[in-house]
């Protein structure tokens, strides 16, 4: 039992930290999201060459640095942080997660480009009628002489606007919700067929809604066996909530001190408004809703390397309490911050919005008590 | 990052597991399971077994009988006395008077009362609150005044009245905080003193808890003569000693190894009740919810108490942060409480104490549960409330 670090996840964690603050910083980010291609490749290309830090979660024997999980969590921690928008999470844990272990025909290369900053991921599974069922999808995928002709429309594709390639769930058998006949692939958006429709989010990352019309795919585009990919994409998808989990991290303990340190300063009736014990009483809820999502965050990351039931509890378990903690540590650093709170001058608010949309990311609050519930206590009535 | 447990603690493990099972005394947990009041012989009894095989204060420095177990080793020995159902060596002598002792204690004090508290001979309570003092435990007004003996000795004079001491009505001695300086900062005079709990002018009385219990009491003292030599570390610095104290109190108090029982208690329980609609209650939605939620909680706890005990282990002792543990260690073990008063449905009302056992009324897993849950109420008001472990938090924490 050992939750130490490493030296060398320490000095993974110390060098993204300090490229960080001294290039991403609030008006540093604000502008870049302010302008085209609203996103900054520089920063990309600063991870990839500079910092070297996009192979950290790859084995040696595939040209990275032999890291995993808990390099993935530590780089996720202190992209949280900052509110870095730049796409780890689909291209290294997910679209690194599906190439990892599915087997495909380019996977050594495609990370090899990755590690390079040369590909960039993202994660099509969504679909507008869906919900968080990842079964439910009507996208298909066509056997047609030894490939495959996809169609569909994915909705809301967080880092698709920046995308050289997205990782799809398609049908190819079975019916629309049934766990048979899921097959994944991985599809350059420049194909021909390919649409996307590019817009913000209120977070201040990007997504797409993006079509497929008879795109026309190679049976090498396929990951992991046809029709059987549902393990496949269950575990990335926990990979994803655990990763995901270490960047609200980041967040909400940027949220927590933001609040412990405007409150001190902040000065009403004559003294600090952090001297009154009911505010007082509240941040130490949120420090404690902190410390227990840190808590849940190892355990996830942990358990990603046990069976596929232990994994998807545990996943489940840590994204309620994460997504409990967003709103509640969010909700109350906002209205411990006043009026300020609600301005988009202040970096607070900023962090407000990436928290409450991890709320929802990979599946609600609710939807993982739902599958946590399965998981551990059977099937309901 | 990994939870992994070395083949000697797999060893360990096995080794505790047996132990527990092969000397834990049957009269004991046939009284348990009938819920019978448990005697003082029965508590020391199991405690004086554990102390033969030098198991009964593993944290104690290893010179003086500890253990010398690692975090894990320690963990692992709560969570095999959890899921055996043993009783737990009292806190008050083992954990919470002798770290103060081998801390603060001079080598006379250590060797004259340390042996004791170990080998479970003497019975220790705690003179802590008052009826005036509980949250603002410093404004505490038990007066010791210093006064030459007829014999020549030196002695202190304690007069005042100390309340909610546990099991006070059983005990040998007591560790008292009394003010010796009344002109003082109300922290700067008090002393921490030993009293032996025969000594004329004591006097204990019952104080009666919801559920018809009788483990907490009124201690009266009046004109109480106590040897100096009883005083631990200096006159008008016991406030140190009773914090170092309280911190220790608090470590352990989150009880996650009893709380994953009573979850498997809990559970196997709702299998068995049925809900409105002819299923079993573990399948009703809403009462699946609160347990899964209750389930989730309680392992971010024990994932918090096992990075505390991490910490612990590369040399930190128990902080602030114990503050958490003690927090939502006693919200959960009082979800718990609720949970299976709830599940108990009708039979959660029969009030029929040590003679519900075999009496036909109602499921035996209903009986006590109304009575655990009024007693219950108690974990978030002692060992400091949960909102005195907020202020701590805020302050020393957070730096507020």
């Amino acid at each position: 039992m050992d939750f130490s670090f490493t030296e060398e996840q320490s000095m993974l964690r110390d060098t993204i930290a300090s490229y960080l603050a001294d290039n991403y910083s609030f008006d540093q980010r604000r502008a870049g999201l302010g302008r085209e291609p609203f996103w900054r490749p520089n920063v990309w290309s600063a991870f990839a060459d500079e910092l070297g830090i996009l192979g950290a979660a790859f084995p040696e024997a595939q040209g990275g640095l032999g890291g995993g999980y808990t390099e993935n969590m530590v780089v996720m921690e202190e992209l949280g942080k900052a509110l870095v928008v730049e796409p780890y999470l689909g291209t290294v844990v997910i679209g690194g997660g599906f190439l990892k272990h599915g087997a495909s025909a380019g996977a050594e290369e495609m990370i090899g480009q990755i590690i390079a900053g040369k590909a960039i991921l993202a994660f099509a599974y969504a679909e507008p009628q869906g919900r968080y069922n990842i079964r439910d999808l009507k996208t298909t995928a066509r056997k047609e002489g030894t490939g495959y002709v996809l169609n569909g429309h994915k909705a809301v594709v967080t880092g698709a606007p920046y995308a050289t390639h997205l990782i799809v769930t398609a049908r190819t058998g079975g019916g629309q919700r049934e766990a048979g006949g899921i097959s994944v692939f991985i599809v350059p958006k420049s194909a021909k067929g390919v649409t996307t429709r590019d817009y913000p989010t209120v977070d201040g990352f990007r997504a797409s809604e993006v079509y497929f019309e008879n795109v026309a795919l190679g049976a090498e585009a396929r990951i992991g066996g046809e029709g059987e990919a549902l393990p496949l994409v269950e575990k990335v998808m926990d990979e994803a909530i655990a990763a995901t989990c270490a960047e609200a991290c980041g967040v909400l303990r940027r949220l927590q001190e933001g609040t412990v340190e405007y409150t001190k300063q902040r000065k009403q009736f004559g003294v600090p408004i952090s001297s009154f014990q009911v505010l007082q009483h509240r941040m130490v809820d949120m420090f404690i809703q902190l410390e227990q999502s840190i808590s849940m965050t190892y355990m996830a990351t942990i358990r990603l390397s046990d069976g596929d039931a232990e994994r998807a509890k545990a996943a489940s378990a840590a994204k309620v309490q994460i997504g409990k903690a967003c709103k509640f540590v969010g909700q109350n650093a906002v209205q411990l911050h006043g009026g300020m709170g609600v301005t988009d001058e202040m970096a607070i608010g900023h962090y407000f919005k990436r928290a409450t949309m991890i709320e929802g990311l990979f599946g609600s609050t609710d939807h993982h008590l739902a599958r946590y519930e399965v998981l551990s206590l059977g099937t309901a009535a | 990052m990994n939870l992994d447990f070395p083949p000697e603690d797999t060893a360990f493990r096995d080794e505790v597991r047996t132990f527990l099972a092969e000397n834990y005394p049957r009269d004991l947990r046939e009284k348990q399971e009938r819920g019978e009041t448990l005697s003082k012989e029965d508590y020391l009894s199991w405690h004086r077994i554990l102390a033969k095989k030098g198991w009964s204060a593993p944290s104690w420095p290893v010179e003086l009988g500890g253990t010398g177990w690692t975090p894990t080793q320690k963990y692992i020995w709560s969570e095999e006395q959890a899921r055996a159902d043993t009783l737990g060596v009292l806190p008050f002598g083992v954990s919470m008077l002798a770290p103060v002792l081998y801390t603060f204690g001079t080598e006379e004090q250590k060797q004259r009362f340390l042996p004791g508290i170990r080998d479970g001979i003497d019975w220790w309570c705690q003179g802590y609150s008052e009826p005036g003092s509980g949250s603002d435990l410093a404004s505490l007004k038990t007066r010791a005044e210093r006064i030459t003996g007829d014999d020549g000795k030196e002695y202190y004079v304690v007069n005042g009245q100390k309340t909610w001491t546990t099991l006070g009505q059983h005990a040998d001695w007591g560790f008292f905080l009394v003010r010796t300086d009344p002109d003082a900062k109300p922290q700067a005079g008090i002393s921490f003193l030993l009293i032996d709990m025969k000594s004329p002018g004591i006097a204990v009385r019952r104080i009666t808890t919801l559920e018809g219990g009788h483990e907490v009491n009124d201690v009266f003292l009046d004109n109480v003569k106590v040897p100096v030599e009883n005083r631990i570390f200096h006159e008008n610095q016991g406030w140190t000693c009773a914090k170092a104290l309280l911190a220790h109190e608090r470590s352990g108090i989150a009880g996650v190894a009893r709380s994953k029982r009573g979850l498997e208690r809990l559970r196997q329980m709702a299998s068995n009740e049925m809900s409105d609609d002819g299923g079993t209650l573990i399948q009703d939605a809403f009462f699946r919810r609160k347990v899964a939620e209750l389930e989730i909680d309680l392992t971010a706890l024990e994932f918090t108490e096992l990075r505390t005990l991490a910490g612990e282990s590369s040399g930190k002792g128990p902080g602030p942060e114990s503050s958490i543990l003690k927090i939502k260690g006693t919200e959960i073990q009082q979800r718990l409480q609720d949970l299976a008063l709830e599940a108990a449905g009708h039979y959660g009302a029969p009030f029929l104490g040590e003679a519900g056992h075999n009496s036909g009324i109602g499921p035996q897993h209903s009986l006590d549960l109304a009575g655990d849950y009024f007693n219950g109420r108690k974990t978030s008001i002692y060992g400091g409330s949960n909102e005195i472990q907020r202020n701590i938090i805020s302050k020393m924490v957070l730096g507020i």
